[in-house]
């Protein structure tokens, strides 16, 4: 068993750092307060190559592994929460989707420009009432001989309203029963039709502007199908899959630069005329975060590592998704505990992080489901 | 025309310094290039980006961890490296030898490098490798313009700047605020790795500095703090400071 990373995933992880820790954070309590979109930041990040880690250089990607993206995200998430969401939809669901179920037409239309960073993409299931439940969609298309005609709505969408394609799921077929029947399609923005809510009011992540998408009479060419007409629940699925161990990795970073941040705030905090982390009991807590964080990281890094080796990873990217998640959502609330009245205030990021830490646990599947997928994979039939 | 440059890998300058049986620990710690040469790396880059340079040669001493600086520099957008292999406990001295062995067989028009290392500070090699080689020495610059076989650098001065021209070949040092040096992208961080590197033995130097010990720097005692009208705040101070600190007052 090796555990260490290879040269360029050494220097790639120094750079993500540097970046993170130059370009991102500096912004991070700003993007929270205005809660627009950062899109300086997107378009440094494209400038960089970081739009399509793990999509191959032919479709204007890095050729990096999903390790090396998830570390990314790992490193943009100890920074700013929103900014590590925006590149985990728009690289690991927007990118990702044209990659994998997109046919050489789709990939042409829209890859390139995706993983370089011209356009950002955006993933829509979530339905107001099909959330964990994401089979029951009722987003509706017809089949009108060379396009579908879009009538519906969907919800909770990331990058929503700075998207150029929407990777949607839509029911193709009514008479097929839940989870059957149903396509991905990839829809442009402009199309007519085609409308958005003004950004929902949230807990945080409020750097990621989320919005409610509207289909009204939208014709939708047969070419843009992601995968096999009525068989795109597979690949929503596929797709959550590898999404899972990003948003294992943002959770993950978040509570990581929590962690950071309240280490440095109780070596300098005296009280009873000592610094906060000479009590045993404030040290305590900091072991167990950082045991924590520890094995979370490991989880997260072996789930991409079973997914760049093409092995099965279903159960594993749920595992560092739950565990990770839980982890950040923990650790952030300690920090807050540990940094008291000023933890609370939102003139300190742990303010921020804590706000921020709380979708982890949901979005990407929601932990309940992760132990649903756990629970199954682990008992097996009976 | 042939721009080399001289890094040094040398510990992240966020690490913290132990001492482990009299000498600097080492273990686990991150080293990263020189933010010196770094800024020496990217003007460069910058000479290429202009037309000026056709090629940019990186050069290290040191051990096989000096790749990563090179690999890192590599990343940015230069060339080809060259790693001269030598022990770490080279000297200021041996290691110019080493460096001006490795430049004289390239035979840039420029050579470029920081004019200071983050961890010893010594800030003696490029001048060395200057004297070494026969060329004209510009420190602490903080522009460059090259026309012809003349090279016109801003230098920080006291009180001022100082401009010099210089005929190349010549060795220019470079203060960190010629420029900013850019990250590495994805594309570099890839190309990086297929790109040559050639290693070089070092040309023999004896040291001339024998390291008798290491000792860290004395830890700060406690200020004092002083909460009154401005007028006793100064007597206090004025008296603190001739019979605390003993200033001697001449």
């Amino acid at each position: 068993m090796d555990f260490s990373l290879s040269d360029e995933s050494l220097m790639m992880r120094d750079m993500f750092r540097k970046f993170s820790k130059n370009e991102v954070e500096p912004l991070a309590a700003e993007t929270d307060r205005t809660h627009e979109f950062p899109m300086g930041t997107f378009k440094k990040m494209a400038d960089l190559g970081l739009t399509g880690l793990p999509i191959p250089e032919e479709w204007g990607g890095a050729g990096a592994s999903y390790l090396d993206f998830a570390m990314f995200v790992e490193e943009l998430a100890k920074c700013c929460a929103s900014t590590a969401v925006i590149m985990s939809v728009h690289t690991g669901l927007g990118c990702m989707s044209t990659y994998l179920y997109g046919s050489q037409r789709v990939k042409e239309k829209y890859l390139r420009a995706l993983a370089t960073g011209e356009i950002v993409g955006a993933y829509a299931l979530t339905e107001p009432n099909a959330g964990s439940d994401a089979a029951s969609l009722k987003c509706k298309a017809e089949d009108k001989g060379d396009y579908f005609l879009v009538n519906g709505s969907k919800i909770f969408i990331t990058n929503g309203i700075v998207a150029t394609t929407y990777c949607t799921f839509v029911k193709s077929d009514p008479t097929q029963g839940s989870g059957r029947g149903i396509t991905c399609l990839v829809i442009e923005k402009d199309t007519p039709g085609f409308t958005m809510s003004k950004p929902v009011a949230k807990m945080g992540m409020n750097g990621s502007p989320t919005v409610e998408l509207y289909f009204e009479d939208v014709k939708v060419p047969k070419e843009n199908v992601l995968g096999e007409i009525n068989d795109g629940f597979k690949v929503a699925m596929g797709l959550l899959a590898g999404g899972r161990v990003t948003i294992a990795a943002q959770g993950l970073g978040i509570g990581e630069g929590a962690l950071d941040y309240t280490v440095q705030y109780i070596k300098e905090r005296q009280q009873f005329g000592k610094p906060l982390a000479a009590n045993q009991g404030v040290q305590f807590m900091v072991a167990d975060m950082a045991a924590a964080l520890d094995a979370a990281q490991l989880l997260v890094y072996r789930a991409a590592w079973l997914k760049d080796n093409g092995l099965p990873h279903n159960k594993e990217a749920s595992m560092a998704k739950k565990f990770a998640t839980d982890t950040g959502m923990e650790v952030c609330t300690n920090c807050v505990q540990l940094m008291g009245g000023y933890g609370y205030c939102n003139e300190f990021p742990v303010e921020r992080m804590m706000r921020d830490v709380k979708i982890t646990q949901i979005y990407e599947g929601s932990n309940q489901i992760q132990r649903m997928i756990i629970g199954r994979e682990t008992i097996g039939r009976f | 025309m042939k721009v080399l440059v001289c890094v040094k890998q040398t510990f992240d300058t966020e690490a913290k310094i132990e001492l482990k049986d009299g000498k600097i620990a080492d273990a686990g710690i991150n080293l990263i290039i020189n933010p010196y040469d770094e800024v020496a790396v990217e003007g460069a880059i910058q000479l290429k980006e202009k037309g000026i340079a056709k090629e940019i040669v990186i050069v290290a001493a040191g051990s096989d961890k000096a790749m990563d600086a090179i690999r890192t520099a590599l990343a940015m957008g230069a060339d080809r490296g060259i790693l001269v292999q030598q022990d770490t406990a080279a000297d200021e001295f041996a290691r110019a030898v080493a460096l001006a062995e490795a430049i004289k067989a390239e035979n840039p028009n420029i050579i470029l490098a920081g004019h200071v290392a983050a961890d010893d500070g010594s800030s003696q090699v490029p001048t060395r490798v200057a004297e070494i080689l026969g060329l004209p020495h510009v420190n602490v610059i903080t522009a460059v313009e090259i026309a012809g076989d003349k090279a016109t650098c801003t230098s920080e001065a006291d009180g001022g700047t100082q401009v010099t021209e210089v005929s190349l070949p010549a060795v220019i040092s470079s203060q960190v605020s010629w420029n900013e040096p850019r990250y590495p992208s994805m594309k570099g961080i890839m190309a990086a790795k297929k790109k040559p590197v050639a290693t070089a033995a070092a040309a023999a130097a004896e040291n001339k500095v024998k390291i008798l010990e290491f000792s860290l720097p004395p830890a700060k005692a406690a200020g004092i703090k002083l909460e009154d009208e401005p007028e006793v705040c100064a007597t206090k101070l004025a008296e603190w400071m001739k019979n605390t600190v003993k200033v001697e007052v001449k």
